[in-house]
């Protein structure tokens, strides 16, 4: 079966955030908590229990062709964050009950009605996405809209972005469509833009993939995350040599000890 | 613009005028207001660069665990240890009553460590899930298979201990103290060493980065604890446990010259701030006290020697506790300097000035 993707292309988003309100209308997320950044107009920050899609807004100093704006303004470029569905995932190693799972679509899903609230998930995710709601106790995140999916649906989200700028699709045919789309901006003369699907590491790719304008690292994405399980190997080697000297020590520890009963 | 007359309040709402007023007193007392979204003019405003990160909002989440995780490292490492002191001291033929109060310490924390995790997990039923699958790739799923076997082991051995003391040795109770003993000794070990894998294969840098060392750090507090633990019951002249409290802080003392000694930016939390406090005050505690009152006591008097083992044993149970947390609150920290998950480099000024002799170090390849 032919797995889905997003590809969230930001040199066509304009920040509108329905991709925002769809999410949380159909899935029901409650609100954010009203506060103000005071720094953009991206007041919740990052993605979370409670914010599924979130719209990054990079402001900067008026800047010729980004953002098309008038010359004294701001120049914005924005994109929408979502969880990555990465194809090695961490939350989904790390996940002691196997609440969360990989779904036929390719997606990675917290299963409520099995999720315990351990919160290791989130501990687990390079990205930061999946979060513990403080009332509920659970862990939430994206879940692709495996309901919509299920029923031949696109996500809220990709349906409701009025530019397209979030694609859905089969994942090869986004990625090809990402490489032609890459090169015709280029063409427009914008040298900046770049592909973003961490296939390099031992993420080994997303299923949410984005077009951004310049380094990754303005819009919160990191260059190289990595599953933590990469990490087990050494941890449990070193978890051995404990329990070897701790066993050895305290045999060591008593056998020399001269004032053994005997029995 | 609508014919409508403008609407205003009756009376103006008290609370907001009250909130103006100590603004206003705020500002005038301190020459700024310190609110979120509030910026004085000339600070730094944040920005979104490659150099900045997303206005420095953490990519990271944060461990979103309650006090009580930190509480469980604790008890479930100390009770780990004491189960592998017990069963050792019980097949080796150590003195009985010492067998039987390391036990008691693994039985309590069998009952207590599960107290903890549901406590941090709201509700009890909500534990069962953790017994749905078995993960061997999940530490958190390796860690409570461990920690239900240790329970039973444990219990069981708890329970033929005092049914042998109560009605005298009996076949088949030698039987079940024997094999839960021996079934205690990989469990104990296990549980005093799975947490460090636990938190190590994680995201969080100052984790991942020390993965190779936690479990081990792990258990030499777990053992301290355990050891600490039981010279405070009155075990302050067995010369076994002696041995290894002193094994012990020793390895506390050199987990604390690998943290002061290196400069890696993981190390930070470590180091700086309200984590890196609670750090030094529990290195303190587990390493270099216990390893100079112990070394004291041995050329101390016999009664002189074993009050000051106590003092070591005390320390080293206040040193291992503050130990976890401050690991925990290291993770916290690390989580929310965003710098590290993107690889931005520190900026200049964060930074203190380095000497010469951390620079020459930092001029020499880092070793990991």
């Amino acid at each position: 079966m032919s797995t889905t993707a997003f590809l969230t292309d930001s040199t066509l988003c304009i920040g509108c955030k329905a991709c925002e309100v769809a999410c949380k209308e159909w899935n029901h997320v409650e609100e954010d908590g009203f506060e103000w950044s005071g720094y953009s107009y991206d007041n919740t920050g990052a993605v979370g229990a409670s914010t599924w899609r979130h719209v990054k807004f990079v402001e900067e100093p008026p800047t010729p062709g980004i953002g098309g704006n008038a010359g004294e303004q701001a120049s914005w470029v924005f994109s929408s964050d979502v969880c990555k569905h990465c194809e090695v995932a961490g939350c989904l190693e790390a996940c002691p009950t196997g609440a969360i799972v990989r779904t036929e679509f390719g997606g990675v899903f917290v299963q409520p009605d099995v999720c315990n609230g351990c919160a290791y998930c989130v501990v687990a995710c390079p990205f930061g996405v999946v979060a513990k709601n403080k009332e509920d106790g659970r862990a939430f995140k994206c879940t692709f809209c495996y309901d919509r999916q299920k029923i031949g649906l696109e996500p809220a989200c990709a349906k409701a972005c009025p530019t397209e700028s979030i694609k859905f699709g089969e994942i090869n045919q986004l990625r090809a469509e990402a490489q032609e789309r890459l090169q015709v901006l280029q063409e427009r003369g914008m040298n900046d833009v770049a592909f973003y699907d961490p296939a390099h590491t031992s993420v080994q790719g997303t299923h949410a993939m984005f077009i951004l304008r310049g380094d990754p690292r303005t819009y919160n994405l990191p260059p190289n995350p990595e599953v933590p399980t990469i990490y087990l190997k050494k941890g449990w080697a070193s978890a051995a040599v404990a329990a070897g000297l701790l066993l050895g020590g305290t045999l060591l520890a008593f056998l020399t000890d001269g004032t053994r009963d005997g029995r | 613009m609508s014919n409508e007359p403008m609407h205003l309040p009756e009376e103006p709402a008290q609370e907001r005028e009250l909130r103006l007023v100590a603004l206003r007193r705020e500002a005038e007392s301190r020459g700024k207001v310190k609110v979120r979204g509030i910026r004085p003019e000339g600070a730094p405003f944040p920005k979104a660069s490659p150099e900045t990160g997303y206005y420095g909002i953490p990519l990271l989440k944060p461990p979103q665990w309650t006090h009580q995780i930190p509480l469980y490292f604790f008890v479930g490492g100390a009770a780990g240890a004491a189960a592998v002191v017990s069963a050792i001291g019980h097949y080796v033929g150590a003195d009985r009553k010492l067998v039987r109060d390391a036990r008691y310490i693994a039985a309590a924390g069998a009952v207590i460590s599960p107290a903890l995790l549901i406590a941090d997990l709201g509700k009890p039923q909500r534990f069962l899930g953790m017994m749905r699958v078995f993960k061997p790739q999940s530490p958190m799923s390796i860690g409570a298979w461990t920690l239900l076997g240790f329970g039973s082991a444990v219990s069981a051995a708890t329970f033929a201990g005092l049914m042998r003391e109560r009605y005298g040795p009996s076949f088949p109770m030698a039987v079940v103290e024997n094999a839960a003993e021996a079934a205690a000794i990989p469990l104990g070990l296990g549980l005093a060493t799975y947490t460090g894998v636990l938190i190590g294969a994680t995201a969080i840098p100052v984790w991942n980065q020390n993965v190779g060392d936690l479990p081990l750090h792990f258990a030499a507090s777990g053992l301290s604890a355990a050891v600490g633990m039981l010279e405070l019951m009155g075990h302050s002249k067995n010369r076994a446990l002696q041995t290894l409290g002193l094994g012990a802080a020793l390895f506390e003392v050199w987990e604390g010259i690998r943290i002061e000694g290196r400069t890696h930016t993981h190390l930070d939390p470590l180091k700086h701030g309200t984590s890196g406090a609670i750090t030094r005050v529990g290195g303190a505690l587990s390493g270099p006290i216990p390893t100079a009152l112990r070394l004291a006591s041995m050329f101390a008097g016999r009664e002189r020697g074993s009050s000051l083992r106590r003092w070591a044993g005390a320390s080293a149970v206040a040193g291992s506790l503050l130990t976890r947390i401050a690991w925990l609150r290291a993770g916290i920290a690390s989580a929310q300097d965003w710098r590290q998950p993107l690889e931005v480099q520190p900026y200049p000024h964060d930074k203190v000035e380095p000497t010469d002799k951390s620079r020459a170090r930092q001029q020499t390849p880092a070793s990991s």
